[in-house]
Protein backbone atom coordinates (compact mmCIF):
# COMPACT_ATOMS: atom_id res chain seq x y z
CA UNK A 1 0.00 0.00 0.00
CA UNK A 2 2.71 2.42 0.91
CA UNK A 3 4.64 1.60 -2.28
CA UNK A 4 1.68 2.52 -4.46
CA UNK A 5 1.22 5.72 -2.60
CA UNK A 6 4.91 6.55 -2.77
CA UNK A 7 4.62 6.30 -6.57
CA UNK A 8 1.86 8.85 -6.43
CA UNK A 9 4.03 11.05 -4.26
CA UNK A 10 7.51 10.62 -5.66
CA UNK A 11 8.79 13.72 -3.86
CA UNK A 12 8.49 12.14 -0.43
CA UNK A 13 11.86 11.50 1.17
CA UNK A 14 12.95 11.18 4.78
CA UNK A 15 13.89 14.58 6.19
CA UNK A 16 17.66 14.99 6.35
CA UNK A 17 18.94 16.98 9.30
CA UNK A 18 16.64 19.16 11.38
CA UNK A 19 13.92 20.19 11.79
CA UNK A 20 12.00 16.98 11.34
CA UNK A 21 8.80 17.92 13.13
CA UNK A 22 8.74 21.70 12.96
CA UNK A 23 9.66 22.05 9.29
CA UNK A 24 7.36 23.45 6.59
CA UNK A 25 4.81 21.29 4.84
CA UNK A 26 2.15 20.75 7.46
CA UNK A 27 -0.33 23.46 6.61
CA UNK A 28 -3.12 21.17 5.39
CA UNK A 29 -3.69 17.53 4.56
CA UNK A 30 -2.64 17.68 0.85
CA UNK A 31 0.57 19.49 1.78
CA UNK A 32 1.17 17.06 4.64
CA UNK A 33 0.69 14.18 2.20
CA UNK A 34 3.16 15.70 -0.28
CA UNK A 35 5.71 16.24 2.48
CA UNK A 36 5.39 13.04 4.47
CA UNK A 37 3.42 10.59 2.36
CA UNK A 38 0.46 8.49 3.47
CA UNK A 39 -0.07 6.70 6.76
CA UNK A 40 2.07 3.58 6.80
CA UNK A 41 -0.41 1.15 8.38
CA UNK A 42 1.80 -1.89 8.09
CA UNK A 43 4.74 -3.53 9.78
CA UNK A 44 5.56 -4.17 13.40
CA UNK A 45 5.39 -0.65 14.80
CA UNK A 46 6.20 -1.49 18.43
CA UNK A 47 9.40 -3.33 17.42
CA UNK A 48 10.41 -0.42 15.19
CA UNK A 49 9.80 2.09 18.00
CA UNK A 50 11.85 -0.07 20.35
CA UNK A 51 14.71 -0.21 17.85
CA UNK A 52 14.48 3.57 17.44
CA UNK A 53 14.83 4.05 21.20
CA UNK A 54 12.08 6.66 21.28
CA UNK A 55 11.27 7.97 24.75
CA UNK A 56 8.33 10.07 25.95
CA UNK A 57 8.72 13.80 25.33
CA UNK A 58 6.15 14.88 27.91
CA UNK A 59 8.49 14.89 30.89
CA UNK A 60 9.03 11.43 32.31
CA UNK A 61 11.11 10.17 29.37
CA UNK A 62 9.70 6.66 29.62
CA UNK A 63 10.50 4.25 26.73
CA UNK A 64 7.58 4.54 24.30
CA UNK A 65 7.75 0.93 23.10
CA UNK A 66 7.42 -0.38 26.67
CA UNK A 67 4.27 1.68 27.18
CA UNK A 68 2.82 0.63 23.83
CA UNK A 69 3.49 -3.04 24.58
CA UNK A 70 1.98 -2.75 28.09
CA UNK A 71 -1.29 -1.40 26.70
CA UNK A 72 -1.29 -3.77 23.72
CA UNK A 73 -1.14 -6.72 26.14
CA UNK A 74 -4.29 -5.64 27.99
CA UNK A 75 -7.60 -7.30 27.15
CA UNK A 76 -10.82 -5.56 26.24
CA UNK A 77 -11.69 -2.12 24.95
CA UNK A 78 -8.80 0.36 25.08
CA UNK A 79 -8.24 4.08 24.72
CA UNK A 80 -5.34 5.97 23.11
CA UNK A 81 -4.76 9.59 24.06
CA UNK A 82 -2.44 12.20 22.62
CA UNK A 83 -1.43 14.49 25.47
CA UNK A 84 -1.21 18.13 24.42
CA UNK A 85 -2.33 19.61 27.73
CA UNK A 86 1.01 21.41 28.12
CA UNK A 87 -0.11 22.82 31.41
CA UNK A 88 3.29 24.19 32.38
CA UNK A 89 3.20 27.99 31.88
CA UNK A 90 6.82 28.06 30.66
CA UNK A 91 6.34 25.41 27.95
CA UNK A 92 5.14 26.19 24.43
CA UNK A 93 6.54 23.36 22.35
CA UNK A 94 3.39 21.21 22.20
CA UNK A 95 1.20 24.14 21.14
CA UNK A 96 3.79 25.09 18.52
CA UNK A 97 3.99 21.54 17.18
CA UNK A 98 0.20 21.12 17.08
CA UNK A 99 -0.09 24.41 15.25
CA UNK A 100 2.64 23.70 12.67
CA UNK A 101 2.17 19.95 12.17
CA UNK A 102 -1.25 18.85 13.38
CA UNK A 103 -1.39 15.98 10.89
CA UNK A 104 1.90 14.53 12.04
CA UNK A 105 0.55 14.31 15.60
CA UNK A 106 -2.78 12.91 14.38
CA UNK A 107 -0.93 10.35 12.23
CA UNK A 108 1.01 9.26 15.31
CA UNK A 109 -2.20 8.95 17.30
CA UNK A 110 -3.79 6.75 14.60
CA UNK A 111 -0.71 4.53 14.40
CA UNK A 112 -0.39 4.24 18.18
CA UNK A 113 -4.10 3.47 18.56
CA UNK A 114 -3.80 0.74 15.92
CA UNK A 115 -0.65 -0.68 17.51
CA UNK A 116 -2.29 -1.13 20.93
CA UNK A 117 -5.74 -2.06 19.56
CA UNK A 118 -7.55 1.03 20.87
CA UNK A 119 -11.07 1.64 19.59
CA UNK A 120 -11.27 5.09 21.13
CA UNK A 121 -8.81 7.89 20.44
CA UNK A 122 -8.67 11.33 22.01
CA UNK A 123 -6.52 14.39 21.66
CA UNK A 124 -6.25 16.20 24.98
CA UNK A 125 -5.63 19.87 24.31
CA UNK A 126 -4.50 22.95 26.15
CA UNK A 127 -7.40 25.39 26.47
CA UNK A 128 -6.79 27.62 23.47
CA UNK A 129 -9.60 28.53 21.05
CA UNK A 130 -7.45 29.02 17.94
CA UNK A 131 -5.57 25.79 18.50
CA UNK A 132 -8.82 23.89 18.99
CA UNK A 133 -10.18 25.31 15.70
CA UNK A 134 -6.96 24.30 13.94
CA UNK A 135 -7.33 20.72 15.19
CA UNK A 136 -11.07 20.63 14.47
CA UNK A 137 -10.32 21.65 10.87
CA UNK A 138 -7.51 19.11 10.57
CA UNK A 139 -9.78 16.32 11.81
CA UNK A 140 -12.51 17.39 9.38
CA UNK A 141 -10.01 17.24 6.49
CA UNK A 142 -8.97 13.75 7.53
CA UNK A 143 -12.57 12.58 7.91
CA UNK A 144 -13.42 13.91 4.43
CA UNK A 145 -10.41 12.09 2.96
CA UNK A 146 -11.21 8.87 4.85
CA UNK A 147 -7.72 9.09 6.32
CA UNK A 148 -8.44 7.87 9.89
CA UNK A 149 -9.48 4.41 11.06
CA UNK A 150 -10.51 5.62 14.52
CA UNK A 151 -12.42 8.87 14.99
CA UNK A 152 -10.58 11.29 17.25
CA UNK A 153 -12.35 13.27 19.98
CA UNK A 154 -10.92 16.60 21.08
CA UNK A 155 -10.99 17.03 24.84
CA UNK A 156 -9.96 20.34 26.40
CA UNK A 157 -7.81 20.26 29.52
CA UNK A 158 -8.63 22.71 32.31
CA UNK A 159 -5.85 25.28 32.77
CA UNK A 160 -4.36 23.51 35.76
CA UNK A 161 -0.67 22.70 36.23
CA UNK A 162 -1.47 19.04 36.94
CA UNK A 163 -4.13 18.58 34.24
CA UNK A 164 -1.68 16.81 31.93
CA UNK A 165 -0.46 14.34 34.53
CA UNK A 166 -1.22 10.89 33.16
CA UNK A 167 -3.81 9.81 35.74
CA UNK A 168 -5.43 13.28 35.79
CA UNK A 169 -5.74 13.07 32.01
CA UNK A 170 -7.25 9.58 32.25
CA UNK A 171 -9.79 10.82 34.78
CA UNK A 172 -10.76 13.79 32.58
CA UNK A 173 -11.03 11.66 29.42
CA UNK A 174 -13.28 9.33 31.44
CA UNK A 175 -15.57 12.26 32.21
CA UNK A 176 -14.20 13.03 35.68
CA UNK A 177 -12.06 15.79 37.14
CA UNK A 178 -8.55 16.36 35.80
CA UNK A 179 -6.94 15.50 39.12
CA UNK A 180 -4.23 12.89 39.65
CA UNK A 181 -5.19 9.67 41.32
CA UNK A 182 -3.45 6.91 43.22
CA UNK A 183 -1.92 4.75 40.49
CA UNK A 184 -2.86 1.28 41.63
CA UNK A 185 -3.66 -0.22 39.20
CA UNK A 186 -1.67 1.87 36.69
CA UNK A 187 -3.30 3.88 33.89
CA UNK A 188 -2.17 1.38 31.24
CA UNK A 189 -4.33 -1.22 33.00
CA UNK A 190 -7.16 0.96 34.25
CA UNK A 191 -7.36 4.48 32.89
CA UNK A 192 -10.09 6.47 31.14
CA UNK A 193 -13.47 5.09 32.16
CA UNK A 194 -11.69 2.04 33.59
CA UNK A 195 -10.25 1.02 30.20
CA UNK A 196 -6.57 0.34 29.62
CA UNK A 197 -5.27 3.68 28.38
CA UNK A 198 -2.25 4.69 26.34
CA UNK A 199 -1.10 8.22 27.06
CA UNK A 200 1.58 9.70 24.80
CA UNK A 201 2.75 13.27 24.59
CA UNK A 202 1.95 14.86 21.21
CA UNK A 203 5.63 15.32 20.32
CA UNK A 204 6.22 11.63 21.03
CA UNK A 205 3.38 10.80 18.63
CA UNK A 206 4.83 13.02 15.91
CA UNK A 207 8.20 11.26 16.21
CA UNK A 208 6.36 7.94 16.10
CA UNK A 209 4.62 8.95 12.86
CA UNK A 210 7.98 9.62 11.23
CA UNK A 211 9.67 6.48 12.59
CA UNK A 212 6.80 4.45 11.12
CA UNK A 213 7.60 5.98 7.72
CA UNK A 214 11.38 6.18 7.71
CA UNK A 215 12.48 3.55 10.23
CA UNK A 216 14.59 3.30 13.35
CA UNK A 217 18.02 3.83 11.71
CA UNK A 218 16.80 7.11 10.24
CA UNK A 219 15.54 8.26 13.66
CA UNK A 220 18.93 7.47 15.19
CA UNK A 221 20.82 9.62 12.69
CA UNK A 222 20.58 12.50 15.17
CA UNK A 223 20.90 12.54 18.95
CA UNK A 224 23.10 10.31 21.09
CA UNK A 225 23.30 6.52 21.07
CA UNK A 226 21.57 6.35 24.47
CA UNK A 227 19.09 9.15 23.75
CA UNK A 228 18.44 9.18 20.03
CA UNK A 229 16.41 11.59 17.95
CA UNK A 230 15.50 15.22 18.19
CA UNK A 231 13.83 17.09 21.04
CA UNK A 232 11.69 20.20 20.90
CA UNK A 233 12.68 22.68 23.57
CA UNK A 234 11.19 25.90 24.86
CA UNK A 235 14.14 28.12 25.76
CA UNK A 236 13.64 31.32 27.74
CA UNK A 237 16.83 33.22 26.98
CA UNK A 238 18.30 35.78 29.34
CA UNK A 239 17.74 38.52 26.74
CA UNK A 240 14.02 38.04 27.26
CA UNK A 241 13.40 36.15 24.00
CA UNK A 242 11.60 32.80 24.18
CA UNK A 243 12.30 30.35 21.37
CA UNK A 244 10.84 26.96 20.49
CA UNK A 245 13.43 24.89 18.64
CA UNK A 246 13.87 21.32 17.55
CA UNK A 247 17.41 20.23 18.37
CA UNK A 248 19.35 16.97 18.47
CA UNK A 249 19.31 15.28 21.87
CA UNK A 250 22.71 15.82 23.47
CA UNK A 251 23.23 19.38 22.21
CA UNK A 252 25.13 21.48 24.79
CA UNK A 253 22.68 23.71 26.64
CA UNK A 254 24.91 26.71 25.98
CA UNK A 255 23.95 26.51 22.31
CA UNK A 256 20.31 27.02 23.18
CA UNK A 257 20.49 29.94 25.52
CA UNK A 258 21.84 32.76 23.36
CA UNK A 259 24.73 35.06 24.15
CA UNK A 260 23.19 37.28 26.81
CA UNK A 261 24.87 36.82 30.21
CA UNK A 262 22.98 34.69 32.71
CA UNK A 263 23.55 33.51 36.27
CA UNK A 264 21.72 30.16 36.37
CA UNK A 265 19.66 27.90 34.15
CA UNK A 266 16.42 26.24 35.14
CA UNK A 267 16.45 22.85 33.42
CA UNK A 268 13.25 20.83 33.07
CA UNK A 269 10.68 23.46 33.94
CA UNK A 270 8.91 24.16 37.23
CA UNK A 271 9.48 20.66 38.54
CA UNK A 272 13.05 21.04 37.38
CA UNK A 273 16.49 21.97 38.60
CA UNK A 274 18.43 25.22 38.87
CA UNK A 275 22.03 24.82 37.73
CA UNK A 276 24.68 27.60 37.88
CA UNK A 277 25.28 28.85 34.34
CA UNK A 278 29.01 27.98 34.12
CA UNK A 279 28.11 24.36 34.76
CA UNK A 280 24.87 24.33 32.76
CA UNK A 281 26.28 25.80 29.53
CA UNK A 282 28.56 22.80 29.01
CA UNK A 283 25.97 20.16 29.88
CA UNK A 284 24.38 18.25 27.04
CA UNK A 285 20.60 18.11 26.70
CA UNK A 286 20.60 14.46 27.74
CA UNK A 287 19.36 12.67 30.82
CA UNK A 288 22.54 10.61 31.09
CA UNK A 289 24.48 13.80 31.89
CA UNK A 290 21.72 15.60 33.79
CA UNK A 291 20.64 12.75 36.06
CA UNK A 292 23.77 12.78 38.29
CA UNK A 293 22.90 16.43 39.07
CA UNK A 294 19.34 15.49 39.99
CA UNK A 295 18.12 17.09 36.77
CA UNK A 296 16.31 15.82 33.67
CA UNK A 297 15.39 17.04 30.20
CA UNK A 298 11.73 16.77 31.23
CA UNK A 299 9.48 18.46 28.70
CA UNK A 300 12.41 20.47 27.33
CA UNK A 301 11.84 23.74 29.20
CA UNK A 302 14.99 25.81 29.78
CA UNK A 303 15.25 29.24 31.33
CA UNK A 304 18.44 31.29 31.63
CA UNK A 305 18.06 33.76 34.48
CA UNK A 306 19.56 37.21 33.76
CA UNK A 307 22.19 38.47 36.23
CA UNK A 308 20.02 41.34 37.51
CA UNK A 309 17.22 39.08 38.81
CA UNK A 310 16.97 37.43 42.22
CA UNK A 311 16.86 33.65 41.81
CA UNK A 312 15.22 33.30 45.21
CA UNK A 313 12.44 35.75 44.38
CA UNK A 314 11.89 34.03 40.99
CA UNK A 315 11.67 30.64 42.68
CA UNK A 316 9.34 32.00 45.36
CA UNK A 317 6.87 33.21 42.70
CA UNK A 318 6.89 29.82 41.00
CA UNK A 319 6.46 28.03 44.34
CA UNK A 320 3.45 30.14 45.24
CA UNK A 321 1.89 29.11 41.92
CA UNK A 322 2.81 25.43 42.39
CA UNK A 323 1.35 25.41 45.91
CA UNK A 324 -1.88 26.97 44.63
CA UNK A 325 -2.02 24.30 41.91
CA UNK A 326 -1.94 21.37 44.34
CA UNK A 327 -5.01 19.25 43.70
CA UNK A 328 -5.51 19.29 47.47
CA UNK A 329 -6.12 15.57 47.66
CA UNK A 330 -3.05 14.36 49.54
CA UNK A 331 -2.45 15.62 53.09
CA UNK A 332 1.31 16.16 52.78
CA UNK A 333 0.93 18.20 49.56
CA UNK A 334 -2.13 20.12 50.78
CA UNK A 335 -0.37 21.08 54.02
CA UNK A 336 3.25 21.10 52.99
CA UNK A 337 3.35 23.03 49.72
CA UNK A 338 1.74 26.25 50.99
CA UNK A 339 4.10 26.19 53.99
CA UNK A 340 7.10 25.60 51.73
CA UNK A 341 6.00 28.44 49.46
CA UNK A 342 5.50 30.79 52.40
CA UNK A 343 8.87 29.96 53.98
CA UNK A 344 10.53 30.48 50.60
CA UNK A 345 8.78 33.84 50.20
CA UNK A 346 10.30 34.84 53.55
CA UNK A 347 13.72 33.74 52.32
CA UNK A 348 13.23 35.70 49.10
CA UNK A 349 13.15 38.97 51.05
CA UNK A 350 16.39 40.55 52.32
CA UNK A 351 16.54 40.28 56.08
CA UNK A 352 15.14 36.75 56.16
CA UNK A 353 15.46 34.83 59.40
CA UNK A 354 17.70 31.76 59.22
CA UNK A 355 14.90 29.63 60.70
CA UNK A 356 13.04 29.62 57.39
CA UNK A 357 15.85 27.41 56.03
CA UNK A 358 15.25 24.82 58.76
CA UNK A 359 11.52 24.89 58.04
CA UNK A 360 12.14 24.45 54.33
CA UNK A 361 14.42 21.48 54.90
CA UNK A 362 11.99 19.79 57.29
CA UNK A 363 8.93 20.29 55.08
CA UNK A 364 10.81 19.30 51.94
CA UNK A 365 11.70 16.03 53.62
CA UNK A 366 8.14 15.53 54.85
CA UNK A 367 6.34 15.89 51.52
CA UNK A 368 8.81 13.95 49.33
CA UNK A 369 7.42 10.70 47.97
CA UNK A 370 4.09 11.12 49.74
CA UNK A 371 1.79 12.33 46.97
CA UNK A 372 -0.32 10.32 44.55
CA UNK A 373 1.56 12.20 41.81
CA UNK A 374 5.00 13.75 41.48
CA UNK A 375 3.87 17.28 42.37
CA UNK A 376 5.43 17.37 45.86
CA UNK A 377 8.64 15.69 44.62
CA UNK A 378 8.99 18.07 41.68
CA UNK A 379 8.35 21.07 43.90
CA UNK A 380 11.01 19.92 46.35
CA UNK A 381 13.47 19.44 43.48
CA UNK A 382 12.98 23.09 42.55
CA UNK A 383 13.39 24.21 46.18
CA UNK A 384 16.55 22.22 46.88
CA UNK A 385 18.21 23.15 43.60
CA UNK A 386 17.42 26.84 44.17
CA UNK A 387 18.99 26.71 47.63
CA UNK A 388 22.11 25.13 46.11
CA UNK A 389 22.39 27.32 43.00
CA UNK A 390 21.58 30.56 44.83
CA UNK A 391 23.48 29.85 48.05
CA UNK A 392 25.46 33.11 47.79
CA UNK A 393 22.23 35.04 47.34
CA UNK A 394 20.72 33.18 50.33
CA UNK A 395 23.68 34.34 52.45
CA UNK A 396 23.12 37.94 51.30
CA UNK A 397 19.41 37.77 52.14
CA UNK A 398 20.20 36.52 55.65
CA UNK A 399 22.51 39.54 56.05
CA UNK A 400 19.79 41.88 54.85
CA UNK A 401 20.99 42.42 51.29
CA UNK A 402 20.07 41.34 47.74
CA UNK A 403 22.19 41.49 44.60
CA UNK A 404 19.28 41.91 42.19
CA UNK A 405 17.94 45.07 40.64
CA UNK A 406 14.78 45.81 42.66
CA UNK A 407 13.21 47.48 39.59
CA UNK A 408 13.71 44.48 37.26
CA UNK A 409 10.51 42.83 36.05
CA UNK A 410 9.76 39.23 37.05
CA UNK A 411 11.37 36.78 34.62
CA UNK A 412 9.78 33.33 34.82
CA UNK A 413 6.23 33.22 33.48
CA UNK A 414 3.46 32.36 35.92
CA UNK A 415 -0.23 33.05 35.25
CA UNK A 416 -0.85 36.69 36.04
CA UNK A 417 -3.99 38.78 36.05
CA UNK A 418 -7.11 36.68 35.83
CA UNK A 419 -5.43 33.73 37.50
CA UNK A 420 -7.51 32.06 40.17
CA UNK A 421 -6.30 29.09 42.16
CA UNK A 422 -8.55 26.04 41.84
CA UNK A 423 -11.14 26.11 44.58
CA UNK A 424 -14.13 24.16 43.30
CA UNK A 425 -14.75 20.98 41.36
CA UNK A 426 -15.61 22.94 38.23
CA UNK A 427 -12.05 24.33 38.18
CA UNK A 428 -10.85 20.82 37.31
CA UNK A 429 -13.14 20.26 34.32
CA UNK B 1 7.98 -12.33 48.67
CA UNK B 2 7.67 -9.41 51.12
CA UNK B 3 4.60 -7.58 52.29
CA UNK B 4 4.53 -3.80 52.51
CA UNK B 5 2.03 -1.32 53.83
CA UNK B 6 0.99 1.45 51.45
CA UNK B 7 -1.30 4.39 51.83
CA UNK B 8 -3.47 5.86 49.10
CA UNK B 9 -2.73 9.51 49.93
CA UNK B 10 -5.79 10.73 48.00
CA UNK B 11 -8.07 8.63 50.22
CA UNK B 12 -6.32 9.26 53.53
CA UNK B 13 -7.90 12.02 55.59
CA UNK B 14 -5.54 11.82 58.54
CA UNK B 15 -7.67 10.06 61.15
CA UNK B 16 -4.45 8.66 62.60
CA UNK B 17 -5.92 5.34 63.72
CA UNK B 18 -3.28 3.39 61.80
CA UNK B 19 -0.45 4.91 63.83
CA UNK B 20 -2.15 3.76 67.03
CA UNK B 21 -2.68 0.25 65.72
CA UNK B 22 0.77 -0.20 64.20
CA UNK B 23 3.22 2.20 65.86
CA UNK B 24 6.06 -0.15 64.86
CA UNK B 25 5.67 0.91 61.21
CA UNK B 26 3.52 4.04 61.16
CA UNK B 27 4.10 7.47 62.68
CA UNK B 28 2.17 10.68 62.03
CA UNK B 29 3.63 13.82 60.49
CA UNK B 30 3.06 17.26 62.00
CA UNK B 31 -0.27 17.50 60.15
CA UNK B 32 -1.56 14.12 61.31
CA UNK B 33 -0.91 12.12 58.12
CA UNK B 34 0.79 8.73 58.28
CA UNK B 35 4.46 8.22 57.51
CA UNK B 36 4.92 4.57 56.68
CA UNK B 37 8.23 2.84 57.21
CA UNK B 38 9.83 1.42 54.09
CA UNK B 39 10.59 -1.85 55.90
CA UNK B 40 8.54 -4.91 54.99
CA UNK B 41 5.92 -6.16 57.41
CA UNK B 42 7.40 -9.06 59.40
CA UNK B 43 5.22 -12.13 59.98
CA UNK B 44 4.94 -11.13 63.65
CA UNK B 45 3.36 -7.81 62.65
CA UNK B 46 1.10 -9.14 59.92
CA UNK B 47 -2.02 -9.49 62.06
CA UNK B 48 -1.66 -5.93 63.37
CA UNK B 49 -1.06 -4.62 59.88
CA UNK B 50 -4.18 -6.36 58.59
CA UNK B 51 -6.19 -4.85 61.41
CA UNK B 52 -4.86 -1.37 60.56
CA UNK B 53 -5.93 -1.93 56.95
CA UNK B 54 -9.45 -3.09 57.77
CA UNK B 55 -10.00 -0.49 60.50
CA UNK B 56 -8.88 2.55 58.49
CA UNK B 57 -12.01 4.75 58.39
CA UNK B 58 -11.03 6.07 54.94
CA UNK B 59 -10.04 2.64 53.56
CA UNK B 60 -6.78 4.28 52.54
CA UNK B 61 -4.35 1.58 53.67
CA UNK B 62 -3.41 -1.48 51.71
CA UNK B 63 -1.02 -4.39 52.01
CA UNK B 64 1.03 -5.10 48.91
CA UNK B 65 3.11 -8.11 48.12
CA UNK B 66 6.19 -7.57 45.99
CA UNK B 67 9.22 -9.63 45.19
Amino acid sequence: MSNTAMMEFPGVTAPQGLPRLLGPGGADLPEHLRTHGPLPHQGALIEEIEAAGLTGRGGAGFPTAVKLAAVARQPGSKVAVGNGAESEPASHKDKQLLWLAPHLVLDGLQLAAAAVGARRACLYLHRHDQLRRRLTDALAERAAAGWDRVAVELVTAPPRFLAGEESALASRIGGGLARPRFKRPPVYERGAGGAPTLVQNVETLAHLALIARHGAPWFRQVGTAAEPGSVIVTAHRADGVTVVREVPAGLPLGGLLGRAPAQAVLVGGYHGTWIPVQQAARLPLANAALRPLGAAVGAGVLAALPPDRCGLAETARVLRYLAAESAGQCGPCLNGLPRIATAFAVLARPGADRRCLDDLERWAGLVTGRGACHHPDGTVRLVRSALAAFSAETGRHLRGRCAADPAAAPFLPVPGSGYAAPSARRDWR
Amino acid sequence: MDTYLRVDPTACSGHGLCAELLPERITLDEWGYPIISAEPISPALRAHARRAVTDCPALALLLERTG
